[in-house]
C-alpha cells in the first residue's frame, strides 16, 4: 500500500484562516461578553488557544477557554484499532447563560462534535452552541454542521487529512494522504 | 496500548506497572467528572454489573456502586445474609444462576482466599476483585497508590511503611504488590506474631520498632487493629497495641517532620491511631475515600468498555 503525502496548507496559510475565523467570531457574536471557547482535544485544544488569543486583539475581550476529552462519550470504540490517550476535560467556570463555541481542528464525520455536544451539556446550559473548526473535509455522518470554517478540503474515502500544531507537533500544516 | 492484559482484575500481583499507570491516568479523568454539576458520563450504558458482598462491607460497596451508577451502568446488590444462601444454596449455583441473567461484570468480595479464581471456571464474566479473605483487595491497594501520589507527586524511591496486623490484611498485601511495582521503599511494621517473616522474599524490610519506623517512612498506612482477634491471643489486648503500636499524637510530635498519615477505614480511633493523627492535616484518609470512587470508575471502564474488533 502506498501513501501519498501532499501539503494544503502551510503556517501562514493556517494562520490567516484563523485570523479570519477570530474576525468572524467576533463581527457574528453579538454578546462577546459571554463568549467561551471550548477546545475538543487534542489539537482542538491549541486551535481554542489561538483563536481565543487573536479574538483578544480584535475585541479586547479576555475570552475563557476550556478544553474537553470526549473519550467517555465516544460511540465509535469498535473502529478506532489505536485507543486515544486521554488526558481529561478541563473547565474550571460555569458555562450557563455562555455562548459557547466549539473549536476542532478537522470536522469529518460529526460523531467527535456529537459526543462534544452531549458532554458540554454534562456541565450546564449554554445559552447558544456553535461550532469551529479550521478544516471541514466533508462526509458528514451526523446532523452536524460548523458555524465557522477556516477552509472547506472536499475528500475521498481514501484520503485523510491530518493537522500539525507547532505546540504538539513540530510544525504548522494540513496535509492530506491517500492510500493507494 | 489502551487495555488492560487480564479479563478481570484478582490481585496487584498480575498487574503490570504500565497497567496501573493505565488505570491512574484514567482514574484522574474519572475524578474530574466526580467535580461536574452532572457526574455522569454514558461510556457504559447497557452494562449490568452485579456487587456479590459475601462479607460485611460499607465503604468498598458504595463506592463500587457509585462508580457503576457515574459511569452509567446498571447494577445489582447481593448481600449473603438476606439471599438463599441461607437456605443451603451452594456458592457455584447462586453466581451461576446470576450469571444467567446476563450479567456483564461481578464484583466479589469473599471471605475465603481465592475464592474469584474459582468463580472464573463458573463463569464467563469480567470478575472483579473487591476483597478475598486475607489475599488481595486490588482497589484499595490503587487508591492507596492514587492518594499517595497526589501528596509526593512520584512514587519511586518513597518510603512507605505499613503498620498492624500483617498477616491478616488484604489491603497490606495489595498495598505492597502495588507500590513495589510503583518503586517504592516498603517497611512492614506490627506485632511479630502478626507478620510473616517470609514476606521480606518480595523486596521489602521488618521492622517492630514502631519509633524508627516512624523516623524512616515518608508515609504510612496504618492498618486497623481488628478487635476480633483481641479474644484469640494474637494479641494480648488493645491498650498493649496501643502503647507498643500506636500511631499516637505524641509519636507523630517527636518525629518533628512531615509524614503522611493514611488508613483504609474504618478507623478504630484511639486504638491503631489517635483521633488528633487521623484529623491532622497529613492525614489523606477522606481523600482516599472520593479517589476510591474514581479508581473503581477507571477499572470497571478499562475492563467493560467496548473494545475494537480485532483485540
Amino acid at each position: 500500500m502506498e501513501e501519498t503525502r501532499k501539503k494544503l496548507l502551510d503556517s501562514k496559510e493556517i494562520d490567516n484562516s484563523l485570523k479570519r475565523l477570530a474576525h468572524e467570531l467576533a463581527e457574528r457574536i453579538e454578546s462577546i461578553n459571554d463568549l467561551v471557547i471550548i477546545g475538543i482535544r487534542t489539537r482542538g485544544e491549541f486551535i481554542a488557544l489561538r483563536l481565543a488569543e487573536l479574538v483578544k486583539k480584535i475585541s479586547g475581550n479576555q475570552i475563557p477557554t476550556g478544553f474537553l476529552d470526549v473519550t467517555f462519550y465516544r460511540d465509535d470504540f469498535r473502529e478506532r484499532l489505536i485507543q486515544p490517550q486521554i488526558k481529561g476535560s478541563s473547565i474550571s467556570f460555569s458555562i450557563d447563560g455562555k455562548v459557547v463555541v466549539l473549536a476542532d481542528d478537522v470536522l469529518f464525520t460529526g460523531r467527535t462534535i456529537r459526543a462534544a455536544m452531549n458532554e458540554i451539556m454534562d456541565y450546564g446550559r449554554p445559552s447558544s452552541l456553535a461550532l469551529a473548526v479550521l478544516v471541514d473535509r466533508g462526509h458528514r455522518e451526523m446532523p452536524i454542521k460548523a458555524d465557522f470554517v477556516g477552509k472547506n478540503i472536499p475528500t475521498s474515502d481514501i484520503e485523510h487529512v491530518v493537522v500539525r500544531l507547532s505546540e504538539v507537533d513540530n510544525e504548522d500544516g494540513v496535509y492530506l494522504l491517500k492510500h493507494d | 496500548m489502551g487495555f488492560l492484559k487480564n479479563k478481570d482484575l484478582i490481585g496487584l500481583a498480575d498487574l503490570e506497572k504500565e497497567d496501573i499507570g493505565l488505570i491512574l491516568q484514567h482514574a484522574k479523568s474519572f475524578r474530574e467528572v466526580l467535580n461536574r454539576p452532572i457526574k455522569k458520563v454514558p461510556t457504559l450504558q447497557g452494562k449490568t454489573i452485579a456487587n456479590l458482598f459475601f462479607e460485611n462491607s460499607t465503604r468498598t460497596r458504595i463506592s463500587f456502586e457509585l462508580a457503576q451508577k457515574r459511569l452509567s451502568a446498571d447494577s445489582v446488590n447481593f448481600a449473603a445474609s438476606s439471599s438463599s444462601l441461607k437456605k443451603g444454596e451452594s456458592f457455584k449455583d447462586t453466581v451461576r444462576n446470576i450469571e444467567a441473567m446476563k450479567i456483564d461484570c461481578v464484583v466479589m468480595r469473599h471471605p475465603s482466599p481465592g475464592a474469584h479464581i474459582q468463580l472464573q471456571n463458573y463463569i464467563d464474566s469480567v470478575i472483579v476483585n473487591a476483597g478475598d479473605g486475607s489475599h488481595e483487595h486490588p482497589t484499595q491497594g490503587l487508591l492507596d497508590i492514587m492518594s499517595l501520589l497526589e501528596v509526593k507527586k512520584k512514587l519511586k524511591g518513597v518510603k512507605v511503611a505499613i503498620v498492624g496486623d500483617i498477616s491478616h490484611s488484604r489491603v497490606a498485601r495489595s498495598n505492597i504488590h502495588g507500590f513495589l511495582k510503583m518503586g517504592a521503599k516498603i517497611t512492614l511494621c506490627g506485632p511479630p506474631n502478626l507478620i510473616p517473616m517470609d514476606i521480606r522474599e518480595l523486596g521489602l524490610d521488618i521492622n517492630c520498632d514502631i519509633n524508627e519506623v516512624l523516623s524512616w517512612a515518608e508515609a504510612v498506612n496504618v492498618l486497623r487493629i481488628q478487635r476480633e482477634r483481641q479474644g484469640t491471643r494474637n494479641i494480648p489486648s488493645v491498650r498493649e497495641y496501643r502503647g507498643l503500636y500506636g500511631v499516637t499524637k505524641e509519636r507523630i510530635e517527636r518525629l518533628k517532620k512531615e509524614i503522611v498519615i493514611m488508613h483504609p477505614g474504618p478507623i478504630n480511633r484511639g486504638v491503631e491511631i489517635d483521633s488528633d493523627v487521623v484529623d491532622s492535616e497529613n492525614a489523606i484518609v477522606l481523600d482516599q475515600v472520593l479517589t476510591g470512587v474514581a479508581v473503581r470508575m477507571a477499572v470497571l471502564y478499562l475492563l467493560l468498555g467496548d473494545k475494537p474488533q480485532g483485540l
